[in-house]
């Protein structure tokens, strides 16, 4: 944005950014830390906070159940971030080789490389450095980037990184809860109970992001990926997340830009 | 190239199998909007697919279950999805409300209905 770049010239040189406070933004570091719990508060209050102790219960006790060490599962968490990713770890890391492994780690986690490029120009402003965002990058998750997108404009932008980092701590510990909790009722959970525990996330995903579907574009996006989700799966053409997400998010956007034409 | 974990060290394995080929996707999405702001229509078409992605992911959840929620037959699967909907709307889109009536419909209908 033209607008954006101007600003940017008009800031002080980056040394005496630097030497009058570390936070580039130009936030002091205490406000900062104020705002980061504003998030973390934000993810206690969210639903997704309980969805994940559920849904980590239930990692907690396949990774018991498979034999890895409860600071392996904590560590997995805390790099990995991306459930599907966890599970396909937890289950196969003992059996099948590791280049095996890593592809199909890998196929699981496409769909956070539109998750981060939607995501950052919400959090950029002008004299932003690209390791400012690397944190937010990676707390980016399904439960993250749905309560983010849903809060972040309501928040002032030099605010939104802290925001958006203590959200992600916040909804991680909730994982990290969870999955101790997992880890030591392994052994005593009735199989029904652990099941029913894996229906919380698609019951949230269901709801917030509907919640959240505020515009025609939005809606589209969601309906479609919904419906061409299952169909696109059954041609088993493999890649079938990547492809509901570009044709059924193509078709919305087309419907979206002819409206906007005709306006 | 037929390594395996025992190899390897359960760390070691875990960042080069686990954490290197997911946050690639992460790496990637911070490197390809270099310079886009939030109104530029290539972000807007980007946001449509992730979120499509997103009701991807929620469909196979729900149709393909793995794991222990594969023993809950798919009709109860869908009808909780349902009920708990129109629970959540009914609750002026209250997403606590609809979350429990759908675990409980799941609960219920999966005693009702065991194979």
């Amino acid at each position: 944005m033209i607008a954006d770049s101007e600003h940017g010239s008009q800031h002080m040189p980056e040394q005496e950014v630097q030497a009058t406070s570390p936070q580039p933004s130009g936030l002091p570091p205490r406000f900062s830390a104020f705002i980061f719990i504003d998030g973390f508060k934000a993810a206690l209050r969210s639903v997704f906070f309980y969805v994940l102790v559920g849904n980590y219960v239930g990692m907690g006790a396949l990774a018991h159940g498979f034999g890895f060490s409860f600071g392996w599962m904590a560590l997995s968490t805390l790099l990995v971030w991306a459930a599907p990713a966890q599970v396909i770890l937890i289950s196969t890391l003992g059996t099948a080789t590791l280049v095996e492994v890593a592809v199909a780690v890998t196929l699981s986690s496409v769909r956070f490389l539109p998750m981060v490029a939607a995501l950052l120009p919400m959090l950029r402003r002008a004299g932003t450095r690209q390791r400012e965002l690397l944190l937010p990058m990676h707390f980016t998750a399904i439960s993250v980037w749905v309560e983010g997108i849903r809060l972040l404009p309501s928040r002032p932008r030099e605010q939104r990184i802290a925001f958006y980092n203590g959200l992600g701590a916040g909804l991680m510990s909730a994982a990290l809860i969870g999955g101790a909790f997992g880890f030591y009722l392994a052994t005593k959970l009735p199989p029904l109970l652990a099941a029913s525990l894996l229906f919380f996330t698609p019951l949230a995903l269901l709801m917030s992001a509907s919640r959240n579907s505020r515009t025609l574009l939005d809606r589209l996006a969601f309906g479609l990926g919904l419906v061409l989700g299952p169909v696109i799966a059954a041609q088993k053409v493999g890649l079938d997340l990547m492809w509901t997400g570009l044709i059924a998010g193509s078709i919305a956007y087309a419907v979206h830009w002819v409206r906007e034409a005709r306006r | 190239m037929s390594l395996t974990f025992q190899q390897l060290g359960p760390v070691l394995a875990l960042i080069l199998v686990g954490f290197l080929p997911n946050e690639i996707w992460r790496l990637l999405g911070v490197v390809l909007v270099r310079g886009l702001d939030e109104t530029s229509p290539i972000i807007t078409w980007v946001r449509a697919v992730a979120t499509a992605m997103l009701a991807g992911v929620l469909a196979q959840l729900v149709l393909a279950s793995s794991g222990g929620l594969a023993s809950i037959p798919i009709g109860v699967r869908v009808g909780a999805l349902g009920l708990g909907f129109v629970a959540f709307l009914i609750a002026r889109q209250s997403v606590f409300v609809g979350v429990l009536v759908g675990e409980t419909a799941v609960i219920l209908g999966a005693y009702a209905f065991a194979p």
